[in-house]
């Protein structure tokens, strides 16, 4: 039986700190977990459509860490690292999540907590990833930081459009 | 009314007041028939947050989109072997 795309991610805004991100994947939840917990694996996906993944660091163990860097397709790097704070093997995966493009010493106490969960029901697996601010403005500038990819994005078909019409 | 707070689990104290609200930002639509009153949700005012998220929504999407082409590689990998591992 062919079985189509599972559809697209779901965001929602539980509170004024949270993001929750939601998505189901035809595919048992040993497999999703190793898809994201193994760092070659990650490199496939995690830099989506938007650049080269360039670091892919991942210590699976409480208290160890991971970093994912990037290169985006204008050139910049970003990176995102943290601590693993709690781990259940295909099911719970809790760890705190710096984002590098904002000075050391307020990445760290603006670091966020998430939260991925994956329960499984006839091979199927629905992804839920919690993740919370330690206030507003940080949630908030998460999201920004979106709108900006999304509008890299919208310059990308934009060029690819002008270069059809030369 | 009776059917949100049915939803909800919350008081009905406590879903007027949410209710009242949302309805001083726009975000309801209020119309009174008899004793009962009902409430719909203004979609235009909840635009912009949509419009908002919508963009970090497309990330995500991209990268799920990219982790089921790594899944299916996995489950086709995983029939190959015949075993978990």
């Amino acid at each position: 039986m062919a079985v189509t795309s599972s559809g697209t991610a779901t965001v929602t805004l539980p509170t004024d700190e949270q993001i929750l991100i939601t998505r189901e994947f035809d595919a048992p939840k040993n497999l999703v977990y190793k898809a994201w917990t193994t760092p070659e694996l990650v490199r496939r996906w995690w830099s989506a459509n938007r650049g080269e993944m360039t670091v892919a660091e991942i210590d699976l163990r409480v208290g160890g860490m991971w970093r994912y860097a990037m290169v985006a397709d204008g050139g910049f790097e970003v990176a995102f690292h943290g601590e693993y704070r709690e781990i259940v093997p295909n099911e719970r995966i809790v760890l705190t999540e710096v984002y590098e493009g904002i000075p050391d010493a307020e990445a760290e106490a603006e670091a966020a907590l998430n939260t991925l969960t994956l329960t499984e029901e006839d091979g199927r697996t629905t992804l839920t990833n919690l993740v919370e601010h330690r206030n507003k403005e940080g949630r908030d500038a998460h999201i920004d930081s979106g709108m900006e990819a999304g509008m890299q994005d919208a310059m990308d078909l934009l060029e690819q459009v002008a270069i059809t019409l030369r | 009314m009776n059917d949100l707070v049915g939803v909800l689990g919350l008081a009905q104290p406590q879903v007027s007041k949410h209710l009242r609200v949302l309805r001083e930002v726009g975000a309801v639509d209020v119309r009174d028939k008899g004793r009962q009153r009902f409430y719909r949700l203004n979609g235009h005012a909840l635009k912009p947050i949509h419009d908002w998220v919508k963009n970090y929504e497309r990330s995500w999407s991209e990268r799920f989109d990219r982790l089921d082409a790594v899944l299916e590689e996995l489950k086709e990998k995983e029939e190959g072997d015949g075993s978990d591992e």
